[in-house]
């Protein structure tokens, strides 16, 4: 009736003395401590599951999601057209058209006619907001993934300044 | 008699009607507490209560919230989606083992309900109608046979598949099965030889003196052979060799769809059930209680028909429990496990059963 113990297989054993050399009585034993584990488990409330179209889960500091841009202290795009983030972007994903700044903005030359992000080509990296050299463009904590057309995930200039103007402050922390 | 037939063909409509009302319970059942113990929540969109059940629609408020029954037609849900599967029958099946395979996985545990009797005796119009199908002076005998016969499906199914992983499976479930019927067999003789019966409504009768009477008590190993032998035919976890995922795909059933795998499916719930039932008659003191007498008043009948559902609803929560708890065994521990552990212990126990049977 088994040999009481569990042993290692030395070099010279066969592959049939090491099944499960444990005494019937040792067997039930383990079986009963993994049943009163599971059942501690079973009887515990609380899940670690998101019910997720009715719940979803808070974003964590420094998580990377869509883009937006930001508005100036007199609700121009801080925008510049340096297109510094467009050559940080890895993922070529930024497309800019420069345009000449009316003159009544004395801060700067250009602003950008066209600022279009791709956000299917987009990694997510962040880059972009580093490279800002006026802290235009940030990175949100929202991450939409659905969408019914690959045209709606070319995000341009206006939308990126509405989804600035619903975020306020809460721009992610790009360590 | 025409009060004899219909109070026959009632019993038979609860012995056979009631475990298929028992499955899709059962199966929601199987999957609340699989999620409970992995922490999660298990089914809880498709019910009556929940997210947009009808206490929602009716009090704006979910009522028993939906962790606990909010799934609760899930079970009808998933049987609606198998109805409306293709059939397929591969290429290569031989069509006879391949359409009967389902139909022999059901029936045989559904037959071996028929010697169970469910509850106490009720006395109806001056006319006793004892509540089991038929109490055959082999009774035990036939249970052993029947519940022998349900890996038939397992094997004509894998045989008739036409293809290498469900014939490993069915080749794997016949080991198995000759391999625990015969300790199955061991531990079903103890019992008969210290009921002094294969009656099994005397069996039934010689434990209602009360808990202590029960068989498990002075047959505990015994009860634990057969519990495990139960779960070896039953392919449930520890013992489910035959449908390894990691090794054999879906097993015996792999290529089945629609209807047909869901006949497999209840049927491995009909076989749970079955098995329980013959458990909770042999050792567990079938429908008796303490405080319910067989009077043949219909209000004990009914108590003592609860009284073994609820015992039954024990044991088949243990089955549950135990499946999600222990991994499988591999093949060959299972078979060492069997012949040279099991066995071994069954014969012991039944040496000393005699010992004692004949000193008594």
């Amino acid at each position: 009736m088994g040999s009481g113990k569990y042993s290692m297989p030395s070099d010279g054993e066969t592959r049939d003395s090491r099944w499960i050399a444990v005494s019937p009585v040792a067997l039930l034993v383990e079986s009963a401590k993994a049943l009163a584990h599971t059942f501690r488990r079973l009887v515990r409330r609380g899940s670690f599951t998101v019910q997720y179209p009715e719940e979803s889960l808070s974003p964590k500091k420094g998580y990377r999601g869509e883009h937006f841009l930001k508005r100036d202290s007199k609700g121009r795009v801080k925008c510049v057209a340096c297109f510094m983030c467009a050559a940080a972007c890895p993922a070529k994903c930024i497309t800019i058209e420069a345009g000449k700044a009316p003159p009544e903005w004395t801060d700067r030359e250009k602003y950008p006619v066209r600022f279009e992000i791709d956000l299917l080509r987009c990694i997510y990296c962040g880059m972009c907001e580093e490279a800002c050299p006026v802290d235009a463009i940030a990175l949100s904590g929202t991450f939409p993934i659905v969408a019914e057309s690959r045209k709606e995930k070319v995000y341009d200039r206006d939308k990126l300044l509405v989804l600035g103007d619903n975020f306020g402050d809460k721009i992610s922390v790009v360590p | 008699m025409p009060l004899d037939l219909i109070g026959k063909l009632a019993v038979i409509l609860i012995v056979f009607g009631g475990p298929m009302a028992l499955m899709p319970m059962l199966v929601f059942l199987e999957r609340k507490v699989c999620a409970f113990i992995q922490d999660r929540i298990g089914p809880n969109r498709v019910g009556l209560l929940g997210p947009d059940g009808l206490d929602e629609a009716i009090l704006g408020k979910s009522l028993l919230g939906r962790r606990l029954l909010g799934g609760f037609l899930q079970p009808m849900a998933d049987g609606i989606k198998l109805l409306f599967k293709e059939d397929i029958i591969p290429e290569n099946a031989k069509p006879v083992p391949y359409v009967f395979a389902p139909v022999f996985a059901m029936v045989p545990p559904l037959l071996a309900l028929a010697v169970i009797p469910f509850a106490a005796p009720v006395r109806l119009f001056g006319a006793e109608i004892p509540i089991h199908v038929s109490d055959p002076g082999i009774g035990v005998l036939f249970v052993l046979a029947v519940l022998a016969l349900s890996p038939f499906g397992t094997v004509m199914g894998g045989w008739g598949s036409g293809s290498k992983y469900p014939l490993l499976g069915s080749l794997r479930a016949v080991a198995q099965v000759v391999s625990y019927g015969v300790c199955m067999g061991l531990a079903l003789l103890a019992i008969l030889m210290s009921a002094g019966t294969l009656r099994i409504s005397e069996i039934v009768a010689a434990q209602s003196g009360g808990i202590g009477d029960w068989l498990v008590w002075s047959q505990p190993v015994a009860f634990l052979l057969f519990l495990a032998c139960a779960f070896a035919e039953n392919n449930r976890l520890p013992f489910d060799m035959p449908e390894g995922e990691p090794d054999l795909v879906g097993g015996y059933h792999t290529e089945y769809s629609s209807m047909k795998f869901s006949m497999f499916f209840l049927g491995e719930y009909v076989a749970m059930i079955a098995a329980s039932a013959v458990m909770v008659t042999l050792f567990l003191g079938g429908w008796s209680f303490p405080g319910i007498k067989s009077d043949g008043s219909l209000l004990m009948s009914a108590l003592s028909f609860a009284v073994f559902w609820a015992k039954v609803l024990v044991l088949l929560f243990l089955y549950i429990w135990v499946r999600w708890t222990l991994p499988r065994f591999r093949f060959d521990q299972i078979m060492r496990l069997g012949w040279a552990v099991m066995i071994p212990i069954g014969l012991i126990n039944l040496a000393v059963t005699a010992v004692f049977v004949t000193a008594r």
